[in-house]
């Protein structure tokens, strides 16, 4: 149905031919923009209408006073589930440091949120198919989980800004959420607004570069370098993607426009996790909580488990 | 006077609200004292991890999300 309505307006409306460059790109970009922002809105409304409010506050007193392992896996998959905006990063830093949650935990937690969550899932499922998602969505638990781990072993706490120790969390006394369905619905339209009006942007540009590549890059210059016999084609792609940055939603069309050509599956994956996860932006954000060193760290670390899961993927596929 | 503190790290959302408490307060023809609060351990000491949250005479009454108009209507008439 999407697929017709970019057809309709590209080749019929406006005339284009669609062997040409211009004609796919702009088929391209009318069949994603109507695709995913139906999802979006659809998805959205729902998630608000069933989400009993998963907040920051609750997953912190999920995970303090457990054994690591199932601090950790709550810590991923909490992460997973819960979206928050990155300007709540410091207080949540602060607020799990103070509960006494381990910082490798705290780095599982900051790794899982931005890479995986319940609106990029459904969109990917919609335009890559389940099977893609599951293994975008299964390598980006694993490296959740070891990055974590691994962060642990460098003792970042020597990192950590002198005054964060100092502060202490007082008594949250939230009132009880109002369970109607009316007040749900609220919640739910509210959602729309708030994050349909954040992430409108990312997709649009996502959908504009991925209906670029579509369009302008030729096949086979994309089969020559990036189609997985070469390994550079993964590092390359993840040191592309830590200066972008894209919301999780908005880097899907380009990752459907790289397939779509011929990129291999695996270096995709690396890209699409590179450049949701790792960012400027995040990182200035972080740095008023704890120094370069760790946040160097944390970087060269994610780099490295990208490029594993890149090359890890593209090995077997062939 | 109600004394009503918006908090939050002076993100967007943050604006939001604030401007959506002044706003009603106007229309309701209500004076109240409004404030702005980024200080991160101010905030913690409330309890509150996600912003923005709001603070009504000392008591926290919402955190996390840009509140509905008629939470907003009702914290400024009270």
């Amino acid at each position: 149905m999407f697929d017709s309505i970019g057809n309709l307006v590209a080749y019929r409306l406006l005339n284009l031919s669609p062997t040409g460059q211009l004609g796919p790109a702009l088929q391209f970009f009318v069949m994603d923009l109507a695709k995913i922002f139906s999802l979006l809105l659809v998805v959205i409304y729902l998630m608000g209408l069933v989400r009993s409010l998963m907040t920051p506050e609750r997953v912190r007193d999920a995970i303090r006073q457990r054994p690591d392992w199932q601090a950790r896996g709550l810590a991923v998959g909490l992460g997973a589930v819960t979206p928050f905006c990155s300007c709540s990063s410091v207080p949540l830093f602060i607020g799990f440091v103070e509960a006494g949650i381990p910082l490798g935990v705290t780095f599982s937690f900051l790794i899982a949120s931005p890479m995986i969550n319940e609106v990029a899932v459904v969109i990917l499922i919609g335009i890559l198919g389940w099977q893609l998602t599951a293994l975008y969505v299964g390598a980006g638990l694993l490296v959740a989980w070891f990055g974590g781990l691994a962060m642990q072993a460098f003792r970042p706490e020597r990192w950590v800004e002198g005054y964060v120790w100092q502060i202490r969390l007082g008594q949250s006394l939230l009132p009880e959420n109002d369970r109607s369905l009316r007040a749900r619905h609220r919640y739910a339209l509210g959602e729309l607004r708030t994050l349909v009006g954040r992430l409108w942007r990312w997709v649009v540009l996502g959908i504009g570069v991925g209906a670029l590549f579509h369009g302008y890059v030729p096949e086979s210059w994309v089969l020559e370098h990036l189609g997985g016999d070469h390994w550079y084609g993964v590092p390359a792609a993840v040191l592309l993607g830590i200066p972008l940055y894209a919301n999780a939603t908005g880097v899907i069309p380009v990752a459907e426009a790289m397939l779509g050509k011929g990129v291999a599956l695996g270096t995709t994956l690396a890209f699409m996790m590179s450049v949701a996860t790792l960012s400027l932006p995040e990182l200035l954000i972080l740095r008023r909580v704890i120094r370069w060193p760790a946040l160097a760290l944390f970087c060269v670390l994610l780099a490295l488990a990208f490029m594993l899961v890149g090359w890890g993927f593209n090995w077997i596929a062939t | 006077m109600k004394r009503i503190q918006v908090l939050g790290s002076g993100c967007r959302n943050c604006e939001i609200t604030y401007n959506a408490i002044r706003e009603a307060a106007r229309q309701a023809g209500v004076e109240i004292e409004l404030k702005k609060v980024t200080d991160i351990a101010t905030i913690l000491g409330y309890g509150v991890m996600s912003t923005p949250a709001v603070v009504v005479d000392d008591k926290l009454v919402h955190a996390g999300s840009i509140p509905g108009p008629d939470q907003v209507r009702g914290w400024v008439k009270g």
